[in-house]
């Protein structure tokens, strides 16, 4: 548990075993180089977003359609299992027992899941109210980014169904401390763009 | 045994104090909005002010990005990102806004 070699970022969980580290961080930046990738998607949709803010078509508004308190909750809720994710990652490292990573693990999920039903009720409010994708520029742009980052925490909530398992089958060898560690940095990704959305998206609507 | 207890206390602190952080500037970000006391542009300003402070607290003590060595490659490809970001964003929006401008 040395500190000052040289280690990818991350939480650094195979400081103890030496002989697979290497692999294991060359593993772990090829992750980052997905992730910024994704990044630079998720930052051409903000600007296509930020190009159709003002073609509404005569159809709904940015103000008269978002709600602040709904959006507010949905930041706390991803935000609270970015830190609950976190907690799981320590537990990997310290080598505490297996049920309690599961349990950390477990409460991402929820928090996770508890998001994009809050989000999903979001969106049927706004079809309610006649914001469909196709109703103007804006709403298309609108659809094109937000429920892609529902998406993606949908794909991270699957992939923590599926480490959860694989922690139960096969215990914690360095596949799964590796893929858990993608799994950490994708999760903590998402928390970031949704930062993003909420300010960009929400917040910028919501100013009078 | 009691170097690793430490250990795992400071790994700990750094998520409680990157939580607490980004609790505070999100809770800022929305408090500017719903009491809403400057002119719109100087709070748009603001917002996106603590989201970008909000991005540094995030890599800082979600993903243990630092300025040390053992983060550098990480750090440069994050650079590079921004970097490619900042040119693909600004000039979709530079030259989408004035293009809308000449066609006024």
């Amino acid at each position: 548990m040395s500190s000052g070699e040289v280690i990818p970022a991350g939480l650094d969980v195979a400081a103890a075993n030496e002989p697979g580290k290497a692999k294991a961080s060359g593993d772990i930046l090829g992750f980052w180089v997905f992730l910024m990738s994704d990044a630079v998607i998720f930052a051409l949709l903000f600007a296509t977003y930020g190009v159709m803010l003002s073609r509404t078509a005569g159809g709904p508004t940015p103000a008269a359609t978002y709600k602040m308190a709904p959006a507010f909750i949905e930041t706390l809720l991803l935000l609270t299992s970015s830190f609950t994710f976190g907690m799981a990652s320590v537990a990997m490292k310290h080598g505490a027992s297996r049920r309690q990573m599961l349990g950390w693990m477990a409460v991402t999920l929820l928090l996770g899941a508890a998001f994009l039903g809050l989000e999903l009720h979001d969106f049927a409010t706004m079809f309610g109210a006649g914001a469909f994708p196709t109703r103007s520029g804006y709403l298309s742009a609108f659809f094109a980014l937000v429920p892609l980052h529902g998406l993606h925490v949908l794909a991270g909530g699957l992939w923590m169904v599926v480490m959860m398992i694989q922690l139960m089958t096969f215990g914690l060898d360095a596949r799964v401390k590796v893929n858990i560690q993608r799994l950490g940095l994708f999760w903590h990704f998402l928390d970031i763009v949704w930062i993003a959305i909420f300010s960009v998206v929400y917040l910028q609507g919501l100013i009078r | 045994m009691k170097t690793l207890a430490s250990d795992k206390h400071r790994d700990v602190q750094a998520y409680v104090t990157g939580y607490g952080l980004a609790v505070a500037l999100t809770g800022a970000a929305f408090a500017a909005v719903r009491w809403q006391t400057f002119a719109a542009s100087t709070t748009l300003a603001v917002v996106l002010g603590l989201a970008l402070v909000q991005l540094v607290v995030r890599f800082r003590f979600f993903l243990h990005v630092n300025l040390s060595r053992s983060s550098r490659d990480n750090l440069w490809l994050i650079l590079f990102s921004v970097l490619i970001i900042a040119l693909m964003v600004s000039g979709t929006l530079v030259i989408l806004f004035n293009l809308r401008q000449r066609m006024m």
